[in-house]
């Protein structure tokens, strides 16, 4: 992939090949003037043949793309005169340098807030990783966690430089190894906008969040080709790691947004909703929609029958400020709904099972897609509200086999071990094993309310009068009485675990004067080198 | 139907109605009928009365009763166990699932509500049981009151073909000819009404078709085939006159109501009075609605429907024995509460009003605001929850009758009326007035509504002009609705309006509370230079801002904009060039997609920054599919008829499919020539908006 490039570049750079030789042979040039030359090259990256190619494909420069990121005006670059070290396969010639390398690398700010940004240059050798490439990532990442603030890679490169062998490689493992130390300590968000393949794929997936861009963006392990050679499958790249497949089916990606503006948009966006890094609080921003707004149509939105589905988006809409949710992965295990609003101004992680999907359960996706989601809120304060009508977990050999035991105890330990303020709404359901993972009273839940159409219970009542009244008639009798003790929130508040049963046009008033309250929330877990969480 | 055998949903209903009570309490509060009317406790008539329908008619009888100390009784179908008029009735009791025929038409059913809850009358509101005779005659054997008029004068009425021959026999003017051939013909179901199952027929062919349409609608609607064909009058008015009568002989005319503005023989915007009659030619009409209704015995409230040509030769049409959906604009001229009047006359009270009682007091117009896309053949019904929903009650001389509120279900079930919006002034200009800023100021999410359409016929230079006639939507619009068509004025208004939304929200994006580690050394940003797109054309927008005033120059022209501009609120008030507007924000994305409702027509705007502007040359056009081959359902509703299976050759224009909803049928046609490929639809299923129904090759 890499050296078609690197033949393409030659032919194509002619002219700047005649300009680049007599950097280096004319003397006469002075410091400032070479000084300039450099800059004016970095800035037009592989030259403007290749950037009309990269428009041609519906694609923006790497620059462009910070540009439009960023506030105007506020990009500091960094390491714009590093140049990589290659000396193999004719790459030391001047023609195959490129000021700044395959990628563009620096600080600026989004509204305000400081951001470090990676932006991998596709007109430079295909964007391909070289040692130096690594090595300004690597930089960047460095001070990102040394003054605390975000990363932010836009990812458009065809791999890793093979002309550079092993040092390209030891790049890649560079990054990853930043990548775990920051977790958790600042954000971090991908934004894949073009190839990105092989070994690089593993910088995304460890970061905190992977956007993707519709239709030119692809991530996989191996391309379609090696695909059909191996396993004989015949598969196109977008099949295989498009959008997508990423967002609906393999869960690699949290969303895709139509085209490289709508994404850098809509992650400026994002970004007002995180928090600098683990020191800082989570953002607070002016708010118009008041706090004490009672959401009328709330009293109305579970359906009688328990075995209705209701919409749970309706519900965190009606709640959230300005009816704003940024959905995560908003098309992979939909019976779980994850993502990010505001009450009163402040960012706040939302979880709710989905009625509308498979009863809301819980399964293997939804529990991994839920635990990430919480770590994630935990690692940065963000309190996390949680509005539980779940039937349970999923039943049956494929979940068994897949290790839904597992899977499930994902969840229940991202819950429990989160020390951030935790608000736990039951709208209807919260059955078995199911009741005590999404957040319960048990697993330190700060506010527990249910609403009058919650009920907590082992189960539904047909299956535990069954159980309970086995071999016995009069079914429908005994069913009645269960459903008068059980399907009710009363048991659970009795014994005090919700603390009230509100009425639900009341949800947002009451969650936003909790929120206040537990702002100063503090609890610790007991010291550890780290958690052992069933992975 | 024996209600709540599963005691798990009684509990529930009990619960939900606890905490739901104080909203409804709102909902009386919010009318703000002002009757002239005295509610005089001493004259009793009952305790307890059963409303026997749903929706804002319920909630309207329901009004009155609370007024007159009658303690009232809501029947509900499962689906609308949590319904409006379910939480203002002092009881409820179910009646069986969502269909009609299964509940509010479950004659049985609704019996032994009455029976259980001891209801000493029935108020059928209009619609359903409303003018069924064999319902009056249940009720009568059983000595529970129907609210309404004797089963006689409903039998009378009600057969639109002895109707006719009785208003000949009473000296009242009826369609000439209508026994005849003549060339263009109208069908019309014989029980049915409110303009269901009325067809115009231009030639044999669409006689064949209407006949077959009307005779099933007919059939399913009403349980009665029969239908009654007559001449059509051209160019006609339609005008009726509300009567009043009492059991003492006593019978009243309060004026009349303009219905023309209809579509598909539905009304849409009703108003009292006529901008037409002259004192005379009211009379006329007033007088003989009340031989007529002498002449069957009538009492209670009741409309006899007129047309009427453009000499003023006014012919009767028919007699609807019930209370009409446009009543209350009749109650704004007239001070009198009609619902109140029909349960005095109910119980045996004769009438205190005299005919020179009868007042004209100012203009009332009424606007049905339906869950329908305005777009599709002028109204084709939409569902969906009400995400938001505020009424204008906060204007002054604004009543809605709705029985609907934030969170509720629009299903295919019923009508899709979301509220009759009535305004009133001391003049026609007043009331229009009123009724403009009533339409700018109703929020409405979550489902698609008619708004755009009712703001451009009441502000519509024809209608203004009082220039009407039944025809006047397709006259006016003969390609079809296509919303507010904006001037170049309107277009910089509106783009300038969209320019300081976008900056606000920009600015706004910027500020973080508390928040120490932002950025102190930018200054904030004075000028904008932006680009605005807006239906397929682009504008250079350059804005500066100081305080919460925007000057914004649109291509060079200065546009001034002020508001609060609250990000949160639903409604935005601004002031554009000295000019106080209400436009209202749907919605707005981190893309710079803006939706705003302007001139009650939705508009999406685009606004992009120059950078954003310049780059989007580069993003790849993604093409939408191709539609002319695939057949879409435009509603939600159940199949009634596919007329094609894979293979078939169809025409340009043949019918493919039948869809019915809200007891409307709709025959869906080939867009093209062409094969059937695939069938994805079979009668009797219910499908969604935009579902595949039959796929072209």
């Amino acid at each position: 992939y890499t050296h078609i490039y690197t033949h393409r570049q030659s032919v194509a750079q002619s002219e700047v090949q005649e300009q680049s030789r007599r950097w280096y042979s004319v003397s006469h040039l002075s410091v400032q003037e070479r000084i300039d030359r450099k800059r004016n090259a970095a800035l037009i990256g592989g030259g403007q043949k290749r950037i009309d190619a990269q428009h041609k494909r519906g694609k923006l420069t790497a620059r462009e793309r910070v540009e439009l990121l960023l506030d105007k005006d506020s990009f500091v670059e960094c390491d714009m005169f590093v140049e990589h070290r290659c000396s193999d396969f004719g790459m030391e010639e001047d023609h195959n340098k490129f000021a700044g390398d395959s990628v563009v690398t620096g600080q600026g700010r989004i509204n305000g807030r400081l951001v470090y940004v990676f932006s991998q240059d596709f007109t430079v050798f295909g964007g391909s990783l070289s040692g130096a490439h690594a090595q300004k990532i690597c930089k960047i990442m460095d001070q990102a966690m040394m003054v605390g603030a975000p990363v932010i890679g836009l990812n458009d490169s065809g791999g890793a430089r093979i002309q550079e062998g092993v040092e390209s490689l030891a790049g890649y493992a560079d990054i990853f190894l930043r990548n775990v130390m920051a977790s958790g300590v600042v954000p971090q968000i991908s934004l894949i906008m073009g190839p990105c393949a092989g070994g690089a794929v593993y910088s995304p997936a460890l970061t905190d969040f992977t956007f993707m861009v519709k239709d030119t963006s692809y991530l996989f392990i191996t391309g379609p080709d090696v695909v059909k050679s191996v396993t004989n499958e015949d598969v196109t790249q977008e099949e295989l790691g498009g959008a997508k497949t990423h967002t609906a089916v393999s869960g690699v990606a949290h969303r895709a947004f139509e085209n490289d503006i709508d994404a850098l948009l809509n992650l400026r966006n994002f970004f007002n909703f995180l928090p600098l890094s683990n020191q800082d609080p989570a953002p607070v921003t002016e708010c118009h929609d008041p706090s004490d707004r009672l959401v009328p149509g709330l009293d109305t939105i579970v359906p009688f029958e328990t075995t209705k589905a209701y919409d749970m988006l309706d519900i965190i809409q009606g709640i959230a400020d300005e009816r704003e949710f940024f959905e995560i992965m908003p098309n992979y295990a939909k019976n779980i709904v994850v993502g990010f609003a505001r009450m009163n101004g402040r960012t706040v992680g939302i979880v709710g099972n989905q009625p509308k999907v498979a009863s809301g359960c819980l399964d293997i996706n939804s529990s991994v897609k839920g635990a990430r989601f919480v770590r994630f809120c935990d690692a940065f304060n963000i309190p996390i509200l949680t509005f539980v009508d779940v039937p349970g977990f999923l039943p049956g050999t494929s979940q068994e086999y897949g290790g839904i035991i597992r899977h499930g105890a994902k969840l229940l330990f991202a819950f429990a071990e989160a020390t951030v303020p935790k608000i736990t709404i039951i709208t209807r359901k919260a059955y078995g094993g199911a009741y005590d993972v999404m957040s319960s009273k048990h697993l330190r839940g700060d506010v527990n309310y249910a609403w009058p159409s919650a009920e907590v219970a082992v189960m539904g009542a047909k299956g535990a009068v069954q159980i309970i009244f086995r071999g016995k008639s009069n079914q429908a009798e005994q069913e009645a009485e269960y459903v008068e003790k059980f399907a009710n929130p009363f048991p659970a508040a009795v014994r005090g675990f919700v603390d009230d049963i509100i009425v639900p046009s009341t949800t947002r008033k009451r969650i936003c004067r909790d929120l206040e309250v537990l702002a100063s929330k503090k609890q610790t877990n007991p010291w550890k080198k780290h958690a052992n969480i069933p992975l | 139907m024996a209600a709540y055998m599963i005691t798990s949903t009684l509990r529930r209903v009990l619960l939900v109605a606890k905490h739901a009570s104080f909203q409804s309490r709102c909902c009386v509060a919010s009318s703000r009928v002002q009757y002239s009317t005295v509610y005089d406790s001493n004259e009793k008539t009952f305790d307890k009365i059963l409303i026997a329908n749903r929706g804002e008619i319920a909630c309207r009888v329901m009004k009155t009763c609370k007024k007159m100390g009658i303690k009232t009784v809501a029947v509900h179908s499962d689906v609308d166990a949590s319904a409006v008029h379910v939480k203002m009735a002092d009881e409820a009791v179910c009646v069986g699932p969502a269909p009609t025929n299964k509940s509010y038409l479950n004659m049985d059913a609704i019996m032994d509500a009455i029976r259980k809850t001891g209801s000493q009358a029935v108020h059928p509101g209009y619609g359903f049981l409303s003018e069924n005779k064999e319902f009056a005659k249940r009720l009568a054997a059983e000595d529970v009151v129907f609210i309404g008029p004797d089963t006689h004068a409903i039998h009378a009425m009600g057969d639109k073909i002895e109707s006719k021959l009785l208003a000949k026999a009473a000296n009242v003017n009826v369609i000439p000819g209508f026994d005849g051939v003549v060339e263009a013909t109208r069908v019309i179901l014989c029980s049915g009404g409110g303009g269901k199952g009325m067809r115009i027929a231009w030639n044999d062919d669409e006689t064949r078709e209407g006949f077959r349409l009307s005779s099933q609608e007919a059939a399913s609607s009403f349980g009665d085939d029969r239908l009654l064909i007559e001449k059509f009058v051209d160019n006609p008015r339609h005008i009726e006159i509300q009567v009043l009568a009492d059991k003492h002989g006593n019978a009243l005319w309060l004026n009349e109501r303009e219905c023309s503005i209809q579509r598909r023989n539905q009304k849409v915007v009703e108003e009292a009075p006529s901008t037409f009659l002259d004192p005379e030619t009211r009379r006329a009409m007033g007088e003989q609605a009340v031989q007529l209704a002498k002449a069957v015995q009538y009492s209670s409230a009741g409309t006899v429907e007129f047309l009427v040509d453009s000499n003023k030769n006014f012919y009767f049409l028919e007699m609807n024995t019930r209370l009409q959906v446009e009543h209350p604009i009749t109650e704004c001229i007239t001070g009198l509460d009609l619902v109140q009047q029909m349960i005095r006359v109910a119980k045996g009270f004769p009438l205190l009003h005299k005919q020179e009682d009868i007042p004209i007091n100012g203009w009332a117009i009424e606007s049905r605001v339906y869950a329908e896309d305005p777009y599709k053949s002028f109204g084709l019904p939409s569902i969906g929850r009400l995400s938001q929903y505020q009424e204008p009650i906060h204007l002054p001389k604004v009543r809605v009758d709705s029985g609907i509120q934030e969170g509720s279900d629009i299903s295919i079930y019923y009508d899709p009326m979301i509220s009759k919006l009535v305004t009133y002034g001391a003049t026609r200009a007043e009331a229009l007035q009123r009724m403009e800023a009533a339409l700018d100021n109703y929020v409405i999410r979550g489902v698609t509504h008619n708004i755009p359409l009712l703001r451009e016929i009441i502000t519509h230079p024809r209608f203004i002009s009082g220039d009407i006639t039944t025809n006047f939507l397709p006259e006016e619009y003969p390609e079809g609705f296509k919303g507010h068509q904006l001037t170049s004025e309107g277009r910089r208004e509106l783009v300038a309006t969209a320019a300081a939304l976008y900056v606000s929200a920009q600015l706004r994006s910027q500020r973080f509370l508390g928040n120490l580690r932002v950025s102190t050394t930018p200054q904030e940003q004075r000028q904008w230079e932006l680009c605005v797109e807006l239906e397929k054309g682009s504008h250079t927008v350059a804005v500066s801002r100081s305080g919460s005033t925007f000057t914004v120059e649109v291509d060079g022209v200065t546009v001034e904009v002020s508001g609060e501009w609250n990000l949160a609120s639903a409604l935005l008030p601004v002031t554009i060039n000295r000019t106080p507007r209400v436009l209202q924000c749907l919605s707005r994305d981190a893309g710079g997609d803006i939706t705003l409702q302007y001139l009650g027509t939705q508009f999406k705007v685009r606004v992009l920054s120059q950078l954003v502007s310049t780059l989007s040359a580069h993003m790849p056009e993604k093409v939408p599919e191709d539609t002319s081959s695939i057949l879409r359902s435009p509603m939600p509703g159940s199949v009634v008829a596919v007329s094609v299976k894979p293979g078939d050759v169809v025409a340009e224009g043949q019918e493919i499919c039948v869809i019915e909803a809200m007891k409307m049928q709709n025959s869906l046609i080939a867009a093209k020539a062409a094969k059937v490929k695939s069938v994805h639809c079979k009668a009797g299923e219910t499908v969604g908006e935009g579902d595949l129904l039959v796929q072209l090759e």
